[in-house]
């Protein structure tokens, strides 16, 4: 570490949200003329972090200086003066408006009370040179790629005089080439003294350009490291708070190899979304799916589930090719599937308990065929009953139940079909212990009786403790497949970190 | 009472009261009749005359028919969480495919089954724009809602195709039991189309629709048949006004036909009840939209105030019924207790002390 004064340092930092600590005693530094990746995994705290920063949220203890003074930025455009500007995954600019125009917006040069639409041009030529931009400051900044947008932001930034850069995932939708020019950006910013903050979740990104790294979870600071002394492994145990020597679960992981498949998958894939990847589902098993954050693994389900199309590969049943172009062939092969984001993709809100409950049920029956009122309450009194979900009336609107019954209703919902094959995205996340407790117990009890499911859970022993194979996703790409005694955090944690370089030795 | 927000049934843990949540439409309804009365004390006085009833109250529903049959398609789609601006426009189309036909020696029985079935075919146009094209509702239904006016004239060669079929006629002056022939084809359509929806599994899949989309769709919901299907049944009753429309001037007006009636439909819709936003519908709250509208315009008339009044007075009666039904008087009502009861610093003031000390 160097002794000179750090350019941004943060003391201390908290902040409540009702109920959540979102960040809890956080210190930061950032050095002038370094890049710092910020890393954490979904929840850990980290755009948190960076809206007290900018100013869109208020911090409840703690203090901001920047180069020693002070600073408390009320909202974005304050943040910017002071110098701090931030470009986002999307880009906050104006895509409707020329390259120049977002360039200058709100600052534009004038000449007798005019636009001086000719100097802003050069201007911004200038400006974007440095950047290795030649390009048309007078076409819209919509008709540029991501990475191009993302370039004028930067450079929009930093004119803003920003001596600390913040970027939020901004390597999210870019590709190789347009990486590596976002990393000629962001070196040659470095070498000028700007002070950059890097929140990313490609692993590989972090070591070719970072120089420290700071690891929150659940709020709070981890740890902070120089790259240089941080092996991968250790990184992704700091991200994930496991010890590899953690104990496993008890639970004997069955090898159901030998059954006859329900239905294959194979060199199964889409662009952009998840390479290509073989898959066999067969009867009484739990198949767990682990990666961090953006390894495609929600891609994968929505795949599985027939949300998103393939573009490559097969699904068959047996010997017979099957036609998978959305949720409806999906269910109809027996397929259930519980969304990650149950607010927007799981629950009808406003409506009530039951009929949540009997959507989809109704759904394949067909609109002509609608259950009587005494159908309809039988069959949400008896999952209300059996899965213990927490309502004073079936009439309520789901909105108003908690998370956990929020995601027991939903539950319901596919068992109410009798599903072979349930595809459950983080189901356990957001809900409390208890619930959580008796939806692992579920996924237990339903494999017994010979249902085969998909969990995805970024909760590794949890995941351990319930599966019979767990596939392991790096970068959209399924990397390795554990099965048997093979299976362990330790070894999910070496199939993650061991993606990539020559960093696998470690 | 009136005050509460529509949810209060619910959330009182009962079921779901729906005379509660009726309240506020019955009300407004009753006011609005109650007025009619003070200004004209004949209001509710009906007579027998030719086997067909008269008075000023067997007006207002004779004359809000159009407007309650259109509220009824209109429901439908608005619970969708979409808008069909196109109904006017199809009106005209329907009227000129009727008053065409029946000129052109066709029966009546072709003349309006020919109309119905360019009303659902309008509608099914809206659907396939809206649910397979994804394109916004209120631009998709824009785009028949001017061509439409433009179809219309092309088929009546931009002539004002009058016609002298007595059966054709009948639709508007006609009667049963009594019943002016377009009160009994609402109460008809009106009835078909809760049997239609509320007795089979539609209804619930439009609400789902309407309130979450996606998790429909990932439910197992055929979203977009079911959209075209509302859309479609938008256009039939669009078709319906249009027949009586034009059985009432004895013509087919392309111009005129229907104009601007999308707004009261709409505006039916709502005080009925059923949000913009999508989710839960009320048929029956719809009509009664509906002739509140009527009921007020025909007090209006009545009164002898000038018919510019018309206009403003309905605006100003509307904006009470809107916020009669909307959260605004509880929210009001709450803030100013939450003033009066204490003045100490809310919640958030702690942290603006912090964030401030530090600046």
């Amino acid at each position: 570490m160097t002794s000179t004064e750090p350019l941004l340092a943060i003391r201390g930092l908290c902040k409540n949200f009702p109920g959540v600590k979102a960040l809890d005693q956080v210190d930061f530094t950032l050095q002038a003329g370094e890049v710092h990746a910020l890393l954490g995994e979904n929840g850990a705290g980290k755009s948190t972090l960076i809206k007290v920063l900018t100013g869109i949220h208020g911090r409840n203890t703690g203090s901001i200086s920047l180069d020693g003074v002070e600073i408390t930025a009320r909202d974005v455009a304050e943040a910017q003066r002071l110098g701090i500007g931030t470009v986002y995954q999307e880009v906050n600019l104006l895509p409707n408006l020329s390259v120049a125009e977002n360039l200058y917006l709100g600052r534009q040069p004038k000449r007798f009370g005019f636009v001086d639409t000719r100097t802003m041009r050069r201007r911004a030529e200038a400006l974007l040179r440095p950047y290795g931009l030649e390009i048309d400051c007078d076409a819209l900044l919509g008709d540029y790629s991501v990475a191009v947008q993302q370039l004028i932001a930067i450079a929009r930034a930093i004119d803003l005089s920003a001596r600390v850069l913040i970027l939020d995932e901004p390597t999210a939708s870019l590709d190789r080439h347009e990486v590596d020019m976002l990393f000629a950006t962001l070196r040659r910013l470095r070498a000028q003294g700007v002070g950059i903050i890097f929140v990313t979740h490609f692993l590989d990104q972090v070591y070719a350009i970072a120089d420290r790294i700071t690891v929150l979870r659940n709020g709070k600071r981890v740890g902070e490291r120089a790259v240089a002394d941080l092996p991968r492994l250790d990184l992704v145990q700091m991200m994930l708070g496991k010890e590899l020597s953690a104990v496993e679960g008890s639970r004997k992981h069955r090898l159901a190899l030998d059954a006859e498949p329900r239905i294959s998958y194979r060199g199964y894939g889409r662009k952009r979304l998840v390479q290509p990847f073989d898959l066999d589902i067969r009867p009484g098993e739990v198949i767990g799916i682990a990666g961090l954050l953006g390894s495609g693994r929600t891609e994968t389900a929505k795949l599985l589930f027939g949300i998103e199309r393939a573009d490559c590969g097969r699904v068959s049943a047996g010997n017979a090719d099957l036609r998978l172009t959305g949720p409806r062939d999906a269910i109809a092969r027996g397929f259930g599937f519980c969304p990650e984001d149950r607010k927007t993709e799981g629950i009808v809100g406003e409506l009530s308990v039951r009929e949540n409950i009997i959507l989809a049920l109704q759904a394949r029956r067909g609109w002509l065929k609608p259950l009587s009122g005494r159908e309809m309450r039988e069959i949400a009194d008896r999952f209300v009953a059996r899965l213990d979900i927490r309502t004073s009336d079936i009439e309520k609107p789901i909105q108003f139940l908690s998370g956990g019954n929020q995601q027991k209703a939903l539950l319901a919902r596919w068992l109410a079909m009798d599903p072979q094959i349930l595809i459950l995205d983080e189901p356990t996340r957001g809900i409390d212990v208890g619930a959580h407790a008796e939806i692992i117990r579920l996924i237990e009890d339903l494999c017994q009786h010979g249902m085969s499911l998909v969990v995805i859970s970024s909760e590794l022993d949890e995941i351990v403790s319930y599966s019979d194979r767990i596939i392991v996703l790096v970068d959209r790409q399924h990397v390795g497949m554990l099965q048997g005694e093979e299976i362990s955090t330790a070894a999910i944690i070496r199939h993650i970190a061991a993606d990539g370089k020559a960093q696998a030795a470690q | 009472m009136t005050g509460r927000p529509m949810t209060a049934g619910f959330t009182a843990g009962g079921l779901p009261s729906a005379w509660r949540q009726s309240l506020p439409q019955i009300i407004a309804l009753a006011a609005v009749l109650l007025a009619d009365w003070l200004i004209f004390p004949d209001f509710f006085q009906v007579r027998l005359q030719d086997g067909r009833l008269f008075g000023s109250i067997v007006d207002v529903f004779n004359r809000g028919a159009p407007v309650a049959i259109l509220s009824i398609g209109m429901t439908l789609v608005i619970a969708t969480r979409g808008i069909d601006l196109s109904v006017g426009a199809v009106m005209a189309i329907a009227g000129a495919v009727a008053a065409t036909l029946i000129n052109g020696g066709h029966g009546m029985a072709i003349a309006v089954l020919a109309a119905l079935a360019v009303g659902i075919a309008c509608g099914l146009w809206n659907g396939l724009l809206v649910a397979v094209l994804d394109i916004q509702p209120i631009v998709a239904t824009l785009i028949l809602m001017v061509a439409g006016r433009g179809i219309a004239q092309l088929i009546t060669e931009g002539q004002i195709v009058t016609f002298v079929d007595p059966s054709l006629i009948a639709v508007a002056n006609g009667s049963f039991l009594g019943i002016p022939m377009p009160v009994v084809i609402t109460l008809a359509m009106l009835a078909i189309t809760v049997l239609l929806f509320r007795t089979t599994a539609l209804g619930l899949f439009i609400e789902a629709i309407g309130i979450n989309r996606l998790s429909s769709t990932y439910a197992g919901v055929n979203t977009r048949i079911v959209l075209a299907i509302a859309y479609a049944w938008c256009g039939l009753t669009a078709s319906v006004a249009g027949i009586i429309a034009a059985a009432n001037i004895k013509g087919a007006d392309a111009n005129n036909a229907g104009l601007w009636l999308e707004l009261d439909a709409i505006l039916a819709v709502v005080i009925g009840g059923t949000s913009l936003f999508g989710g839960r519908f009320r048929l029956l709250l719809s009509f009664i939209g509906a002739i509140i509208i009527q009921a007020m315009n025909t007090g209006i008339l009545l009164s002898g105030f000038k018919p510019e009044f018309n206009l403003i007075v309905k605006a100003a009666v509307i904006i009470v019924i809107l916020i009669m039904q909307s959260d605004a008087p509880a929210l009001l009502h709450g803030r100013y207790r939450r003033w009066r009861d204490s003045p100490a610093p809310g919640r958030e003031t702690p942290e603006r002390q912090a964030g401030g000390g530090a600046a």
